[in-house]
């Protein structure tokens, strides 16, 4: 018997994703590589994150080496390689929000999720500081276009606006709950 | 959400604005028809190509984005008839700090950009569309798609549209959260599936050597709705809602330290700073002192509210002479913003007062952009970070007397030195910041106990 190994996301590809992959793949008829992102987005959407399989299958799929799609999960920092928490907070971090409060209602968050505030996140395919319970990450992103509604955050794929440090604990209180 | 007058200020004209706002005004197709929607398309499509893109001209439509470009000189560098494919590639990126509209157009009104957009390519014979839009808006995304499906299912999309032989098809494109990819070309790298790495501007303008190296249009969001507009206005009464250079009227999106943040719809050039912050924004916190607005996004250079201007008017005679103004009086249309030295960019208002230090604001958007910075060009991606760095340090106490004209010089050494205008972007803070509130970079860098 084999011994235990990581598991491969690649042989978990299910005929309605590949439908999907292939739908979208034909978006782009002039080139399949236009397809990249969409993939990408797809595969970490289904998964939690992008491994090596999935660097590995994208590619063969539109015809390009692995590092054409490796070099997208190093750079935008959407993406990553391991899995982050089942709700993910993006904290907006950059001027009118800061003016509004923002690291106040960063720190919040991280104290209610259970998530090391001073943890460092740099992108580049890695994970966003995740609770223990893999819960939730929190992660200051820069502006989310919300300006007008300070101090905001994305959570999963709901914008929060308007929020006082004081509403943090009652945010994350809802979001525990299933 | 972000709050909209209702009624709208009396300085305010809504046209992209009018409907979205609306109690109840849906995203759907039906609620577009039912607000008159497509009757621009309709009418564009009985008009010869070139018309349009004379209109577009006409109107003096500047681009939204950020830049400014005159929107029908644009598409008049595409030639309709060399036989190659062209592309529409909608900016959709919507990422300055400051600048938060194209969020409600696509959120709330996708048709209006979607009528737009068909207009924009039967201008300029273009059978192949997306719309980037920030995945940081994935509703959005899906909105937007769906308004694609019920428009394909209703003639207004897709083969032969409105019967007239005329084909489009229209995709969106998600972003994966890059500031870069709102630059155009970095956009249309990040499209064809690669690192949005800015183009070199010889030889790669779009509309030359645009998506695939064909000929292509990229404009922003808010822009691509005007046109209806134009369209449907004509474009003489749609120019003079604006000033000569810059027609039409801007969504100007305005944050930070106002009583009533939010948008407003307002004809180029018909407010002044002062009208903008203490009449239609409802003035400052209470007690508070007006300090600094960054008048375009965040790349804008920062004005300081008690500075007089010298601006350049016609005189009683004619003739053009230079008077002084204080910055509140500054009309904010593009051509004045532009000859005081800053820009009406993507019209991102953000207003601080009295309270906030200008070396941790200037530090905060340092900080952006070391992080944004896509690395290509060694001045940007290096400065960027000794940028944040000095300034991080002067505010954690660490200054030195030399930093201030360290951090000018390093700024001076990214503008006009980098492939794409984030060099610019990100230098023209600094170089602000510093340039009007000297006395507080001094202090930080310990300059006030010594002398």
């Amino acid at each position: 018997m084999m011994s235990e190994s990581t598991p491969r996301q690649a042989d978990h590809v299910t005929p309605a994703f590949l439908a999907e992959a292939d739908e979208i793949v034909s978006r782009y008829p002039v080139s399949r590589r236009s397809a990249s992102l969409p993939l990408l987005h797809l595969w970490q959407n289904h998964f939690g994150s992008v491994d090596d399989t999935g660097i590995e299958w994208i590619a063969a799929r539109l015809d390009l080496t692995p590092v054409n799609i490796l070099e997208l999960v190093t750079f935008y920092p959407w993406f990553r390689r391991e899995s982050a928490g089942r709700t993910v907070i993006r904290v907006c971090r950059t001027l009118a929000c800061a003016m509004a409060g923002s690291h106040d209602v960063k720190e919040k968050f991280c104290e209610a999720a259970g998530v090391d505030p001073h943890a460092g996140h740099h992108g580049y395919g890695c994970a966003p500081p995740t609770s223990a319970d893999g819960k939730f990450s929190v992660e200051f992103v820069e502006c989310l276009a919300s300006c007008g509604s300070a101090p905001v955050a994305l959570i999963n794929d709901d914008l929060v606006e308007n929020i006082k440090p004081s509403d943090v604990a009652s945010i994350v209180e809802k979001l525990k709950s299933p | 959400m972000t709050p909209f007058l209702s009624p709208p200020h009396p300085k305010e004209r809504r046209i992209i604005f009018e409907n979205l706002v609306k109690p109840g005004y849906a995203p759907d197709l039906e609620t577009y028809l039912a607000h008159g929607g497509y009757a621009s398309l309709k009418q564009a499509l009985t008009m010869k190509p070139s018309e349009i893109v004379d209109a577009v001209k006409a109107a003096n439509l500047r681009g939204r984005g950020g830049a400014g470009f005159p929107c029908g000189t644009k598409w008049g560098f595409i030639n309709r008839d060399d036989g190659k494919p062209h592309y529409i590639v909608v900016n959709g990126d919507e990422s300055e700090p400051g600048t938060f509209k194209d969020r409600h157009i696509l959120h709330r009104d996708p048709h209006q950009l979607l009528e737009g957009l068909a207009i924009a390519a039967f201008a300029t014979n273009t059978r192949l569309a997306y719309i980037y839009i920030r995945c940081e808006f994935p509703h959005a995304a899906r909105i937007v798609e769906n308004a694609i499906r019920e428009a394909r299912a209703n003639g207004f999309l897709g083969k032969s549209i409105l019967g007239t032989g005329f084909d489009l098809d229209v995709h969106v494109h998600q972003g994966a959260g890059a500031y870069i990819c709102g630059e155009e070309t970095s956009l249309l790298e990040s499209l064809e599936g690669k690192r949005p790495y800015p183009r070199i501007k010889p030889p790669y303008f779009p509309a030359v050597l645009g998506l695939y190296m064909k000929p292509t249009i990229v404009n922003n969001v808010e822009t691509i709705c005007h046109v209806k507009h134009i369209i449907r206005l004509g474009a003489a009464e749609y120019a003079r809602m604006g000033t000569p250079g810059d027609g039409g009227t801007r969504t100007m999106c305005v944050s930070g330290d106002v009583a009533r943040p939010g948008i407003f719809e307002i004809p180029c050039g018909a407010v002044t700073f002062r009208e903008l912050i203490f009449d239609v924004c409802g003035g400052l916190k209470p007690g508070r002192t007006l300090k600094a607005v960054i008048p375009g996004g965040s790349s804008a250079k920062v004005m300081r509210a008690d500075e007089i201007y010298k601006i350049r008017v016609k005189g009683s005679d004619g003739a053009m002479v230079e008077k002084d103004l204080p910055m509140l009086d500054i009309v904010m249309d593009a051509s004045t913003l532009q000859s005081v030295g800053t820009m009406v960019g993507s019209a991102g208002v953000i207003v601080m007062d009295d309270s906030r230090d200008m070396v941790w604001a200037l530090n905060n958007l340092n900080q952006f952009y070391a992080n944004e910075s896509c690395g290509q060009c060694t001045p940007c991606r290096e400065g960027s970070l000794w940028m944040s760095k000095m300034t991080t340090r002067m505010l954690a106490g660490g200054g030195r007397t030399e930093d201030p004209q360290n951090l000018r010089s390093i700024a001076d050494n990214i503008a006009g030195r980098t492939i794409c205008a984030f060099g610019e972007a990100c230098s023209w803070p600094t170089q602000s910041f510093l340039a009007k509130f000297p006395e507080e970079f001094d202090k930080a860098a310990g300059k006030a106990e010594t002398t």
